[in-house]
């Protein structure tokens, strides 16, 4: 076996050794999201930005009190967004509110039905950003020539969905997400659609990255637990695509040997 | 004068300096990010950045998200 402590990947020269992201909406409260955080193994940790609660109880916590910078990347996200404009927003206002941290995922989102993304305000969005400094993580539909003039425009990272945002649906196209890995020389990370453990190792037999995931966890009867399997279906679905799969046939082929049998 | 904070209507002195606005808020120490007409303001700023009749003032933090 390979050492997995060594198997790392590195975005925006960042290097980090967890394959999975997670996202911390839809959780009960800031407990059960640091405990399924934590229970992840995760590094990258994505946020959204929102109005801030004015007249607000001083002492109401935020997310980002229960992550602390030394042990996590936090991920800005610019979910929500219809159109290049509040997305370029959002990440100004994100840039700002960490400190000049440029790191920052762009979603663009085409309909409220789908949330399938936008692909030409994505795009239109990318490049402000890029001119601005920023470095991009960006969530993108599975077409592997899009993927590949994202990479092309200079996005740090490419981030096909593997179905929609919250559906749980695993990978529909594994051919496609395949392709985008082949052609590809930045890291892949299959956001959005996974379901449970099996879908995130799929995403990593294909030879994802990682994946990036929020409701999968958040929305399973047991989060914490279901945090846990997911890091194990990744750490799984990697060592598995390290290994190269045996090729896959039609037929049997008897394991143990045919010489030596006494009858 | 009047000005919009986070799309809802409110009275502030004329003069009101940005780091004015956000103390009265009861915000100075928190982790929030400002745009005034959808222009960002950054906290470096605050102390000179003057308030000017019908701004719309954006103040927003980090959620959770996916």
């Amino acid at each position: 076996m390979s050492n997995t402590n060594s198997d790392t990947f590195t975005i925006a020269g960042q290097t980090f050794s967890s394959r999975l992201l997670v996202g911390t909406g839809k959780y009960k409260d800031f407990n059960e999201s640091q405990a399924a955080i934590e229970a992840s193994g995760a590094e990258i940790v994505t946020v959204a930005v929102r109005r801030t609660n004015i007249g607000q109880d001083k002492n109401e916590p935020n997310i980002l009190d229960i992550l602390p910078p030394e042990k996590y990347t936090i991920l800005p996200n610019t979910a929500g967004c219809f159109d290049a404009k509040s997305a370029v927003r959002t990440c100004r206002l994100a840039r700002e509110l960490l400190g000049g941290h440029n790191l920052v995922k762009l979603e663009v989102l085409g309909d409220q039905k789908t949330l399938f993304p936008d692909m030409r305000a994505t795009l239109e969005a990318t490049e402000e950003l890029i001119k601005d400094g920023f470095d991009i993580m960006v969530y993108t539909n599975d077409d592997p020539i899009l993927a590949k003039q994202l990479e092309e425009m200079g996005c740090v990272a490419v981030m096909p969905l593997a179905a929609p945002i919250g559906s749980g649906l695993g990978i529909r196209n594994r051919l496609n997400i395949r392709t985008i890995v082949e052609n590809a020389n930045v890291p892949i990370l299959v956001d959005a659609g996974v379901g449970t453990a099996s879908d995130a190792a799929v995403a990593m037999e294909l030879g994802c990255d990682g994946v990036l995931m929020n409701t999968a966890i958040a929305a399973a009867q047991n989060p914490v637990l279901m945090a846990s399997a997911m890091r194990k279906g990744i750490e799984a679905g990697r060592e598995a695509f390290l290994a190269g799969r045996m090729q896959a046939k039609r037929f049997a082929s008897a394991s143990s040997p045919i010489d030596g049998l006494f009858f | 004068m009047q000005i919009y904070i986070n799309g809802e209507e409110k009275t502030v002195a004329a003069e009101s300096s940005m780091a004015a606005l956000i103390e009265q808020l009861a915000l100075t120490d928190k982790r929030v990010a400002v745009e005034v007409n959808e222009e960002l303001v950054p906290r470096s700023t605050f102390e000179q950045h003057l308030i000017q009749a019908n701004d719309r003032i954006e103040i927003i933090n980090a959620v959770g998200g996916g």
